[in-house]
């Protein structure tokens, strides 16, 4: 290239995995030294494959890579990380039953007496570079006990002890909350200034904009071309992205509830660490209304969320759904009662990871009459469903049989969508519904909310994304302590420092404004 | 009669018949833990013990030495592991069927081994004397003691190797950096990849101390306990290693509690059949009830770790 700054240089770039996906066609991709390169693109786009070619952990069928000026051949991590590179994964590469300390000196542990390993030294090399890039970890803790914000910071740190200069990061802020990035941000900051190039990947258009100097976009596994942050609008790195406008904003009529289909009264559960996770939770869910539910994590909403679907049981209150009581009924009755749910925990409530597209999406409906021909099923009707699903809700993938663990993280969440709100469903349970997924499916599932809830359907929406809540619910109520803190019937005119000061308890409204949550 | 049997059971000979009968499974038991621990399933123990002990026995007569009859068991037993690695790490078959391969090799191929090397049918009986067993010690001080002396002091040399290994296992584990390794990747492969692990290089490791370890068991079987070769000696005790290793929660010191379980179990059936009326078919079950407890003990231990896998899995995607 004419600039001969470039850290990295990869230069036609193409990965088809043995099942045949061409995950990366031609791909150029160049980082100048110590800028912050965005990353972005659909899921399924082949952010991560570029990405675990660069580390090492995957190699390319066809391309070159060229390091500080030299060409490379990177055929194991520890190539990548001798080059410099280290790399923060999509998932955490954690070993959970070993502390900090011991995870970050992995693989370099510091020796004495010839064999035995010196955990003093590796606790104090841990807060060594805990100190010098001011992120602070606790080297003694286990990582299984440590909060999720933490374990990215270990993952930073296991990175920069290797004397990585290089640093990618695979969508590091879609477990963070809002605070947690923040600092996240103020870090790689610093990194940038210490002259560290850092290769960002994100979903997040405003966190691109916020800390990126420039981008690079994929679409299809090819590049879209390279592009300044700053002069490139949100509009502009989406249609990029996506092929065609992407309305950002949800449009919706006002909502006009009817009949109400959920009826929460008193819930009250304790956990088994003795905690009250729900105080007398009351509330209730109408037709033709989204209800969303804002709060910080941890205030309640995971155990609703469980109990609303038998996933546990309350020590008590009622739940009924159009009047029928669904606390012990097992998921198919309930499911039978026309619930759908989208669960927070994909891999576990959402997907049989080792079984097909097909077979997953089914899942719920294969005892219908139609699916079935006397005792066997009825295939060719099975194929026409599940084709019809793939291409409604544009699950990228190679057949109806691929395994659902070969797609990409966003495009499993679609395949779970797909089922559940399909299903004609009359309350849908949508627990952060758009977790990992990029703008132009974002936008798809919000509209598909919307127009199932103004079609006659009871929507009630979790989510950690306070931007996400406070614009797809037509009302919502704050959970503080397992209670219900606010209710808002109108969320047109909120702001979110008023929201914070609910979210955080220090206000709340007074019975009477609460009570008109729960609805007969 | 429960008089009878308290009798039996408080005498010294009866401890050291305990620790006696525990030590083979303990060999093949850490052997578990430590492919275990790496996250591979060694389930061919009992046919790396049974191969073990015939080339024990065939390596101490061809050279009249008991300790090259040892570390020859012990080299079969680090080749038979590696084998079933290779099968399973280099040419991605099953490890199960690799391991089950090993133990019908055990099983049947050592009598043809045996035939092919002397000529003779089913057992050594006519290759074994004094000089080639494995010699027992007594311990001077603590010989003298009443009851514990007795049962403590004049074991094996592998009988106090085997006890001695439980905890040089556990510091191999806890305090080397191959330990770290190993755990780490037996718990997160692709973690321990991400920071230059080579993770073959550990599971091979693993798998060749695994073999290594079920090789001395196979040698204290031939080579002392029942002094000779025959086909069918080693009777299960490889899977119930397994089971002790599940029971102990593939930690060494727990390992050792439960051979010492199931050694007492074996123990207890030979003294309680030797007792009157005491039907010597409901004695028989003893071990294997003990076995069957164990394993589906194992059964649980395996579907919590099933469950932490899917949790682990789970926060990986949200991450
Ligand atoms: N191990 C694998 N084997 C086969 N196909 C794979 C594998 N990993 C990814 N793919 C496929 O390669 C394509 C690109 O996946 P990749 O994970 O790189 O996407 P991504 O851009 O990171 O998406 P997301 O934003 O959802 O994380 C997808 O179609 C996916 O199904
Ligand atoms: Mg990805």
């Amino acid at each position: 290239m004419e600039n001969d700054n470039f850290i990295i240089q990869m230069k036609g770039i193409s990965k088809v995995y043995p099942n045949g996906i061409a995950a990366n066609r031609n791909v150029d991709f160049f980082v100048k030294e110590g800028e912050i390169h965005a990353l972005m693109g659909e899921n399924g786009a082949g952010k991560s494959t570029l990405m675990k070619i660069l580390f090492g952990l995957e190699q390319p069928t066809e391309g070159e890579i060229i390091i500080n000026g030299e060409e490379v051949s990177l055929t194991s991590p520890s190539d990548a990380i001798s080059r410099g590179i280290g790399m923060v994964h999509q998932h955490f590469m954690l070993i959970p039953s070993l502390t900090v300390a011991e995870n970050i000196v992995l693989g370099m542990a510091p020796i004495k007496k010839g064999i035995l390993i010196d955990y003093k030294k590796a606790v104090q090399i841990t807060e060594e570079v805990s100190q010098k890039y001011n992120l602070n970890v606790n080297p003694n803790a286990k990582v299984m006990d440590i909060p999720v914000g933490m374990k990215q910071k270990v993952e930073i740190l296991k990175a920069l002890v290797r004397g990585a200069n290089i640093l990618i990061l695979d969508e590091p802020t879609a477990v963070l909350t809002t605070q947690e990035t923040s600092e996240l941000f103020k870090e790689l900051i610093i990194l940038k200034q210490l002259g560290y190039t850092i290769i960002f990947i994100s979903h997040k258009l405003n966190e691109i904009k916020q800390i990126t100097d420039r981008l690079t976009i994929m679409r299809g596994g090819k590049s879209m071309g390279v592009y300044e942050t700053a002069s490139t609008s949100e509009q502009e790195i989406s249609r990029l992205m996506v092929g065609r406008d992407v309305i950002l904003n949800v449009e919706k009529d006002k909502s006009q509830p009817t009949e109400t289909v959920l009826k929460v009264r008193n819930l009250e559960y304790t956990n088994k660490w003795n905690k009250k996770m729900l105080d007398f939770l009351s509330f209730s869910v109408r037709q033709g209304e989204i209800l969303g539910i804002a709060g910080v994590e941890g205030n309640g909403q995971r155990e609703l969320v469980e109990m609303l679907f038998n996933l546990n049981t309350p020590d008590s209150g009622t739940i009924t759904v159009n009047g029928v009581n669904i606390i012990n009924l097992p998921q198919d009755k309930i499911r039978d009662n026309r619930v759908s749910l989208i669960p927070e925990d994909r891999m576990t409530y959402g997907i049989a990871d080792a079984a097909s597209i097909e077979e997953n999406v089914i899942s719920d409906r294969y005892t219908e009459k139609h699916f079935n021909n006397g005792p066997l099923f009825d295939m060719k009707m099975i194929h026409k469903e599940s084709d019809k699903l793939i291409k409604n809700y544009a699950i990228l993938c190679k057949s109806r049989k691929q395994q659902v663990k070969m797609l990409s993280g966003g495009n499993i969440q679609k395949v779970v969508v797909a089922r559940e709100l399909s299903s004609d469903p009359i309350l849908i349970i949508a627990d952060q519904p758009t977790r990992g997924i990029d703008v132009g499916s974002t936008e798809f599932i919000r509209n598909k909310l919307v127009h199932l809830s103004r079609a006659g359907a009871a929507v009630l929406l979790v989510s950690a994304d306070l931007n996400e809540v406070m614009e797809l619910s037509d009302s919502l109520i704050v959970l503080y302590g397992g209670k219900v803190v606010a209710y808002f019937d109108d969320t047109s005119a909120l702001d979110d420092t008023v929201m914070g000061e609910y979210m955080l308890g220090l206000k709340h409204q007074s019975p009477e404004e609460i009570e008109r949550v729960c609805h007969e | 009669m429960f008089e009878q049997f308290l009798d039996t059971i408080l005498k010294a000979d009866f401890l050291f018949s305990i620790i006696r009968i525990t030590a083979p499974i303990l060999f093949a038991a850490l052997g578990a833990v430590v492919a275990e621990k790496a996250g591979v399933v060694n389930i061919g123990l009992e046919g790396i013990m049974s191969i073990s002990a015939l080339f024990g026995v065939l390596f101490s007569y061809w050279t009249q030495s008991w300790l090259v009859g040892v570390l020859g068991a012990l080299v079969v037993g680090v080749l038979l592991g590696l084998l079933i690695g290779f099968f399973a790490l280099k040419l991605k078959t099953d490890i199960i069927l690799a391991g089950i391969a090993v133990n019908m090799i055990g099983g049947g191929g050592t009598i043809f081994l045996l035939y092919m090397f002397t000529g003779m049918r089913g057992n050594t009986g006519a290759l074994v004397s004094q000089n080639i067993l494995i010699p027992t010690i007594n311990i001077p001080l603590i010989k003298s003691i009443p009851i514990l002396g007795e049962s403590i002091s004049g074991h094996s040399v592998l009988t106090y190797l085997a006890f001695i290994l439980v905890f040089l296992i556990a510091g191999l584990l806890y305090k080397t950096s191959l330990g770290l390794n190993i755990r780490a990747v037996g718990e997160n492969d692709q973690a321990a990849q991400s920071v230059g692990i080579s993770v073959l290089r550990i599971k091979y490791i693993a798998i060749g101390i695994s073999g290594a370890l079920a090789g001395l068991g196979g040698a204290f079987m031939s080579m002392y306990y029942s002094q000779g070769w025959n086909s069918g000696m080693i009777a299960g005790r490889g899977f119930i290693a397994l089971a002790a290793q599940a029971m102990g929660r593939t930690e060494p010191i727990g390992t050792m509690l439960s051979s010492l379980l199931f050694g007492f179990a074996q123990a207890l059936r030979t003294k309680v059949s030797g007792l009157q009326g005491v039907s010597s078919y409901l004695v028989s079950l003893i071990p294997y009830v003990f076995t069957i407890v164990g394993l589906v003990l194992y059964a649980i231990s395996t579907t919590k770790k099933v469950h932490k896998y899917r949790q682990t899995q789970a926060e990986a995607v949200e991450a």
